[in-house]
C-alpha cells in the first residue's frame, strides 16, 4: 500500500466559519426549561419566590416598624425599634453602660488585628507579639481594675466581646496544646501515643454542651476546697480542651503529608528529634493545613454561642435576655435574624479568607 | 511563620488568659474548710452571691447592671452587716441546674435565688436559714378558660422550666388528680413565659409571685389571667447557705431576722437614727446602743444598724421590690408580720 | 556494631522508658489530686456518693417520649427514656439530611442557574450560623407563627397549630382497631397522632444545619470522581443520570462514606441542642436528675460513658464500611 502523500492530512484551504455557540437567553432558556425536571425545578422556584417574596417585604419593610417606643410595634409587622433600642444590650450584655466604649474598643482591635494578619506577607513573629500584647490589652480593658479603669467582674461582660474573647483566647491556649498532642500522636513511645489518642478521641466523642456541662459542674468539685474559678474561665476551659483536640486532628493530617525522606534528610544533617519537630516537620506541616485551621476559627466562633448553658451572656443569651424586657413585645425573629447575621458576617468572611487561601496555596502547589 | 514562636507567642497568650481570666473569685477566695466564710469574706472585701438570671422582683439587674430584688436585698444586707456595705456584694448570675453546685463547692457565700426549702437540698450539703418570702406554685390560665381550681385543667399543656421543684409538684398534682397535663419543659424562665404567650400552652407554672409579676409586666391585659393554686402546699423560699460553717450560718441567718425584727419594733430606714435614742431596750439591743448581739455574732456591735440603715426593713423591702410600691403589686398576704396574720415570725435579739 | 553504639540503644531506650514513666506518673497524680479533692469536698458538704439514686422514683415529667414513662418510673429508666430520644431524634436527622443533602449537592453541581444560586445561598449561610441560633428562630417560628388551635387548621382530619401536627392514628382499643381522629377538646387537641413543635423545631433546625454538611461533603465526594469517568460513561451511550447511578456514586460513596460517619457522630452530638427548644433528650434528663438529687458527678459520668459508647461504635461501624467499599474499589 503506498504511502499517501503528506498534502492529504493536511487542509489546503481554510475551513468555513461555525456559527458562534448559542448565546443569552437561548442558553437561559436552555438550561431553566431544557428537560421536564429543569422546568418543573424553575416552576416551583417561581411559584414559591412569587408566594413569598411579597410577604416578606410586606412584613420587613411596607409593615415594618422603624423607629418609636414599645408601644409603636403592632401585630404583623417587624419590630426593628427593637433592635435600634436594644442593639447596645445585645452587643455588650450586662456591662456598664457608662464604659460601653471598652467593649467597643475591644471589638475595634480584634477588628484592626484580624484585617492586619489577613495577608500573608504579614505572617511574621511581630504579628504573633501583636496578637498577644492584643489579647492582654483586650483584657485589661475589660476588666479594668489598674490604669484609673473601673474594676468590672467576668460575670458583668457580655455579647459580643465575649464571644470574640472566648474565640480568641481559647484558640490560642489551644494551639500549642494541639501541637503538642499532633506530636505525641506520632510519638515512638507508647504510652505517650496511647495518652494523647485517648484524651483526643475522648474529647471528641462528647458534645460541648456536655463538655460545658463538666465544667460548670465538676471543676468546683475537683478543685481543692476554697479554690474556684469563675463561669467565663470555665467555659474558656472547656472550649479551648475542645479546640484543641479538633486543632489536634487538623495537624495530624498535616503530619502525615509530610514524607518520609523529610525525616530521614533531618536525620542525617545530624538533628535531635525536637529539632526535627520545630525546624523541619511542623512549619511544613502547619503550611499544609492552614485552610483547614482557618475554618477550625469558625467552628470555634460557632460553638461559643452554647456558653449560655454555663450562664454567660454571650451574643445569643445577651440576645434573649433582651428579649425578656416585659415593656416590648418580643420580637423573636427579628432578633435571631440581627444575631444570626452577626455570627454569619464573622463566619462567612473567615471562611471566605480561607478558601482563598486555599485557591493561593493550590496555585502556588502548581508553580 | 516560624512553629516555634508561634507556640512560644500561643503559650504567653494562654498563660495570660489564666491570668486575665481568673476574675477576684479565680484567687483562692472561699477560704472556708469548716468555718471561715466571715473570714474570707472580709479579706476579699466582698459577699458573693448567688443570683437568677433575671426574675424580676427577687433578683434581676437593672439597665445599669446594678442587682435589685428582694433575694438582692437579703445579700445587701448580709454586706452590710458583715463589711458595713450594701454595695460591697456581688452577684453571680446562676442557672437552675448549677446553683445548688455553685454552693456546695464554695463558689458562693450564700444563695438567695427563690430557693424552695425541701428536704432532700437540706440534707445534700445544703443549709437553710429563715424564710423570706412565703409562696405557693399555682397555673396562670387565660381567664375565658373559666379555670378555677387545678382539676379543672385536665388535658391542658403547661408550659414549666426545669430546675426547679415546679416540674416535680406539676407531675405530682397531675398524678394526684388524674389530670393527664402535657408539660412542655424549658430550660429557661423566658423560654417557658414566651411559649406561653404565645399560646404555645393553656398554663404556665411556676412560683405564684413570679406568676403575679409575668402576668403584670409580661401579658397585654392583666385582666384577661387568672392564677389558679396548683395545691394546698406552701413554699417556703429561702436563702441559704452551705453545710460546715456554723458561724457564717447563723450571721445570714439573723441578718434576714433583723429585716423582720425592725419592721416589728417599728424601725425604718428613715427612723433609725432617730431610734437609736430610744429608751425601749428592744429597740436599744437591737441597734446595738445596748451591746452584746455585735460580739455573739462576731460583727461589729451597729450591724444590725447598718442593715436597717443601708437596706430598710422587711416591709420597706418587701414594698420596694414586690409590694406597693413596685409594678409587682404583690399583695403581702402570708407575708405580713405574725401580729398581722402571716408567717414572718421575728426572732428575739436577745 | 560496636559497643559504643550498642550502649547508645541501650541509653535510648532507658530514656524512652523513664521519660514515659514521668509522663504517665504526672498524669496519674494529677487524676489522683483531682479524685482527692473531690471525695474531700463531696464529704466536706455532705453530699451522698453512690448510684443508689437511680432505682428511686424520678417524679419529674418528660415530653414527648419514644419510650412509655411516667413520673413514677425510676431515675434509670428516665436516663434510658432520653437515651432513646436521643437517638431517635438523631436516627430521622441523619436519614433526612442525607437524603436533602444529595439533592442540595445535585443543585450546586447542576447546570440550573437558578437552583445552583439557591443551594449554593443555602450552603453558604446554614455553614455560617450557629446550629443552637437556628434552632432557637426554628422555634420562635413556629410557635409565633403558626396559628392557636382556637382557629385550627382541619384538612380531613390533619390539624397544624403552634401546639403541633396531628393526624388521624391507628390505634387497638379492647376489641380491634380502631380510628383514633384527632378532635378539639376542651383545652387542647385530644386524640389521633400528634408531631410536638418541639420535636419538629428540633428535626428542621438540626436537619437544616446538617444538610448543608452533608451536602458538601457529598459533592466533595462526586467531584473527586475522577472526570473522565463522567465522559467513558457517556461515551458508552448512558444517559447523565445513569452515568451518576451506576457509574459515579459507587465510585463517590468510597470517599463521601467515611466524613458522612463523623457527620452523623456530630448529628447525634448536636442533638443534645434539642434541650434549647424543650425536647427531652439525655442531657435534659441528666440535667434534671442532677438538680432534683444533687448527684452531679455520678449523672456526667452516666452521660459520658452514652456518647463514648455511641462514638465508639460509630469507628467501629465505619471501619467495616470502610473495609466494604475499598473492596469494592479493587
Amino acid at each position: 500500500m503506498a504511502l499517501l502523500p503528506i498534502e492529504a492530512f493536511v487542509l489546503s484551504k481554510e475551513a468555513p466559519a461555525r456559527p458562534p455557540p448559542p448565546r443569552g437567553q437561548i442558553r437561559w432558556r436552555k438550561t431553566l426549561f431544557g428537560d421536564a425536571i429543569s422546568a418543573a425545578v424553575t416552576a416551583v422556584i417561581i411559584v414559591t419566590a412569587l408566594f413569598v417574596l411579597p410577604k416578606l417585604v410586606q412584613w420587613a419593610v411596607v409593615s415594618g416598624v422603624w423607629t418609636g417606643g414599645p408601644s409603636a410595634c403592632h401585630d404583623g409587622g417587624a419590630c426593628w425599634a427593637f433592635l435600634r433600642e436594644k442593639a447596645p444590650q445585645i452587643l455588650f450584655g450586662l456591662y456598664p453602660p457608662n464604659d460601653r466604649w471598652r467593649p467597643i474598643l475591644v471589638i475595634l482591635l480584634f477588628l484592626g488585628l484580624a484585617l492586619w494578619t489577613m495577608p500573608p506577607r504579614h505572617w511574621s513573629v511581630a504579628t504573633l507579639w501583636a496578637w498577644a500584647v492584643g489579647v492582654a490589652a483586650a483584657l485589661v480593658l475589660m476588666g479594668g481594675g489598674v490604669f484609673g479603669l473601673k474594676a468590672v467582674p467576668t460575670a458583668s461582660w457580655g455579647g459580643l466581646p465575649i464571644t470574640l474573647l472566648l474565640t480568641v483566647l481559647s484558640l490560642s491556649a489551644g494551639f500549642p496544646l494541639a501541637v503538642l498532642l499532633a506530636l505525641g500522636r506520632q510519638s515512638r513511645l507508647p504510652a505517650i501515643r496511647v495518652l494523647c489518642i485517648g484524651f483526643v478521641e475522648l474529647v471528641r466523642a462528647l458534645p460541648l454542651l456536655t463538655m460545658l456541662f463538666i465544667a460548670s459542674l465538676l471543676s468546683p468539685l475537683m478543685l481543692p476546697n476554697g479554690l474556684s474559678i469563675d463561669n467565663f474561665l470555665r467555659a474558656l476551659v472547656a472550649l479551648t480542651i475542645y479546640a484543641a483536640a479538633y486543632l489536634a486532628e487538623v495537624l495530624r493530617g498535616g503530619l502525615q503529608a509530610i514524607p518520609r525522606g523529610q525525616y530521614e534528610a533531618a536525620c542525617a544533617l545530624a538533628l535531635n528529634k525536637w529539632k526535627t519537630a520545630r525546624l523541619i516537620v511542623l512549619p511544613q506541616a502547619i503550611a499544609k493545613v492552614i485552610p483547614p485551621l482557618t475554618n477550625t476559627i469558625v467552628v470555634t466562633v460557632k460553638n461559643t454561642s452554647l456558653v449560655l448553658v454555663v450562664g454567660l451572656f454571650d451574643l445569643l443569651s445577651a440576645g434573649r435576655a433582651a428579649l425578656a424586657d416585659p415593656v416590648w413585645p418580643a420580637p423573636y425573629t427579628e432578633t435571631f435574624l440581627f444575631i444570626a447575621l452577626i455570627y454569619f458576617a464573622i463566619c462567612f468572611s473567615i471562611s471566605r479568607y480561607s478558601l482563598f487561601l486555599e485557591r493561593r496555596m493550590a496555585s502556588e502547589g502548581r508553580q | 511563620m516560624r512553629p516555634s514562636s508561634c507556640i512560644i507567642a500561643g503559650l504567653s497568650i494562654a498563660v495570660l488568659t489564666l491570668i486575665g481570666g481568673c476574675s477576684p473569685h479565680g484567687s483562692r477566695t472561699n477560704q472556708d474548710g469548716i468555718g471561715g466564710t466571715l473570714a474570707a469574706v472580709r479579706s476579699r472585701g466582698y459577699v458573693s452571691c448567688g443570683a437568677s438570671q433575671g426574675t424580676i422582683g427577687f433578683s434581676a439587674p437593672n439597665s445599669q447592671g446594678y442587682w435589685l430584688g428582694l433575694d438582692v436585698d437579703v445579700c445587701r444586707a448580709v454586706a452590710a452587716a458583715v463589711l458595713g456595705d450594701k454595695n460591697k456584694a456581688r452577684f453571680l448570675p446562676l442557672t437552675g441546674a448549677q446553683r445548688l453546685t455553685a454552693l456546695q463547692t464554695g463558689q458562693i457565700d450564700l444563695i438567695a435565688r427563690t430557693l424552695t426549702w425541701t428536704l432532700s437540698r437540706d440534707a445534700n450539703g445544703v443549709n437553710f436559714t429563715l424564710p423570706n418570702f412565703y409562696d405557693y406554685v399555682g397555673f396562670l390560665v387565660r381567664k375565658d378558660h373559666n379555670a378555677a381550681k387545678a382539676a379543672d385543667l385536665k388535658n391542658a399543656s403547661v408550659c414549666v422550666q426545669t430546675g426547679s421543684t415546679i416540674e416535680v409538684t406539676l407531675a405530682d398534682v397531675s398524678r394526684r388528680e388524674n389530670l393527664g397535663l402535657r408539660p412542655v419543659i424549658f430550660d429557661s424562665v423566658e423560654g417557658s413565659r414566651q411559649a406561653f404567650f404565645s399560646g404555645r400552652c393553656d398554663a404556665l407554672i411556676t412560683d405564684a409571685s413570679a406568676l403575679t409579676s409575668v402576668r403584670a409586666v409580661l401579658s397585654k391585659n392583666a385582666a384577661d389571667y387568672v392564677i389558679v393554686p396548683a395545691d394546698n402546699q406552701i413554699e417556703a423560699l429561702t436563702p441559704a447557705v452551705r453545710h460546715g460553717d456554723d458561724h457564717w450560718f447563723d450571721i445570714v441567718k439573723f441578718s434576714i431576722a433583723a429585716l423582720i425584727d425592725a419592721e416589728q419594733l417599728g424601725i425604718t430606714q428613715k427612723n433609725v437614727d432617730d431610734m437609736l435614742k430610744s429608751s425601749d431596750p428592744d429597740v436599744r439591743r437591737f441597734l446595738g446602743v445596748e451591746k452584746g448581739n455585735g460580739k455573739a455574732l462576731g460583727l461589729s456591735e451597729d450591724w444590725a444598724y447598718q442593715v436597717i440603715k443601708q437596706v430598710g426593713n422587711y416591709g420597706e423591702v418587701y414594698n420596694r421590690n414586690v409590694g406597693d410600691d413596685s409594678a409587682l403589686k404583690i399583695p403581702r398576704g402570708l407575708n405580713r408580720l405574725q401580729r398581722d396574720g402571716g408567717l414572718m415570725v421575728p426572732i428575739p435579739f436577745n | 556494631m560496636n559497643t559504643s553504639s550498642r550502649k547508645a540503644i541501650r541509653n535510648r531506650s532507658i530514656g524512652d522508658y523513664l521519660v514515659q514513666a514521668v509522663v504517665v506518673g504526672a498524669l496519674l497524680l494529677l487524676l489522683a489530686w483531682l479524685a482527692a479533692n473531690t471525695i474531700d469536698n463531696l464529704r466536706l458538704r455532705g453530699i451522698t456518693v453512690g448510684f443508689d439514686f437511680l432505682s428511686r422514683e424520678a417524679r419529674f415529667s418528660i415530653s414527648d417520649t419514644v419510650l412509655p414513662y411516667s413520673p413514677a418510673d425510676t431515675f434509670a429508666w428516665a436516663f434510658l427514656v432520653g437515651l432513646c430520644n436521643t437517638l431517635f431524634l438523631s436516627a430521622i436527622v441523619a436519614v433526612a439530611s442525607t437524603l436533602l443533602g444529595f439533592c442540595v449537592a445535585l443543585g450546586r453541581r447542576s447546570s440550573h442557574p437558578l437552583s445552583n444560586l439557591i443551594s449554593t445561598i443555602f450552603v453558604d449561610t446554614v455553614r455560617n450560623i450557629p446550629v443552637l441560633v437556628l434552632l432557637l428562630f426554628v422555634y420562635s417560628l413556629i410557635i409565633f407563627e403558626l396559628p392557636d388551635p382556637v382557629t385550627a387548621r382541619v384538612w380531613h382530619g390533619f390539624f397544624l397549630n403552634n401546639r403541633g401536627f396531628y393526624g388521624p392514628a391507628l390505634s387497638w382499643i379492647g376489641s380491634g382497631l380502631h380510628w383514633s381522629f384527632p378532635h378539639m377538646g376542651h383545652f387542647n387537641i385530644d386524640g389521633g397522632w400528634i408531631v410536638s413543635p418541639e420535636l419538629a423545631a428540633a428535626v428542621a433546625g438540626l436537619t437544616i444545619y446538617s444538610t448543608a454538611f452533608s451536602a458538601e461533603i457529598i459533592r466533595g465526594g462526586i467531584d473527586a470522581v475522577y472526570k473522565g469517568q463522567w465522559e467513558a460513561g457517556r461515551a458508552l451511550g448512558l444517559a447523565d443520570k445513569q452515568v451518576l447511578r451506576l457509574v459515579i456514586l459507587p465510585q463517590a460513596l468510597r470517599v463521601i462514606v467515611p466524613p458522612m460517619t463523623s457527620q452523623y457522630v456530630i448529628i447525634v452530638k448536636n442533638s443534645t441542642l434539642a434541650l434549647m427548644v424543650g425536647y427531652a433528650e439525655i442531657n435534659f434528663v441528666t440535667s434534671t436528675t442532677i438538680n432534683q438529687t444533687g448527684q452531679a458527678v455520678e449523672g456526667t459520668a452516666i452521660l459520658m460513658t452514652v456518647f463514648l459508647v455511641i462514638s465508639l461504635m460509630a469507628s467501629w461501624l465505619m471501619n467495616i464500611l470502610n473495609r466494604r467499599y475499598v473492596l469494592v474499589e479493587h
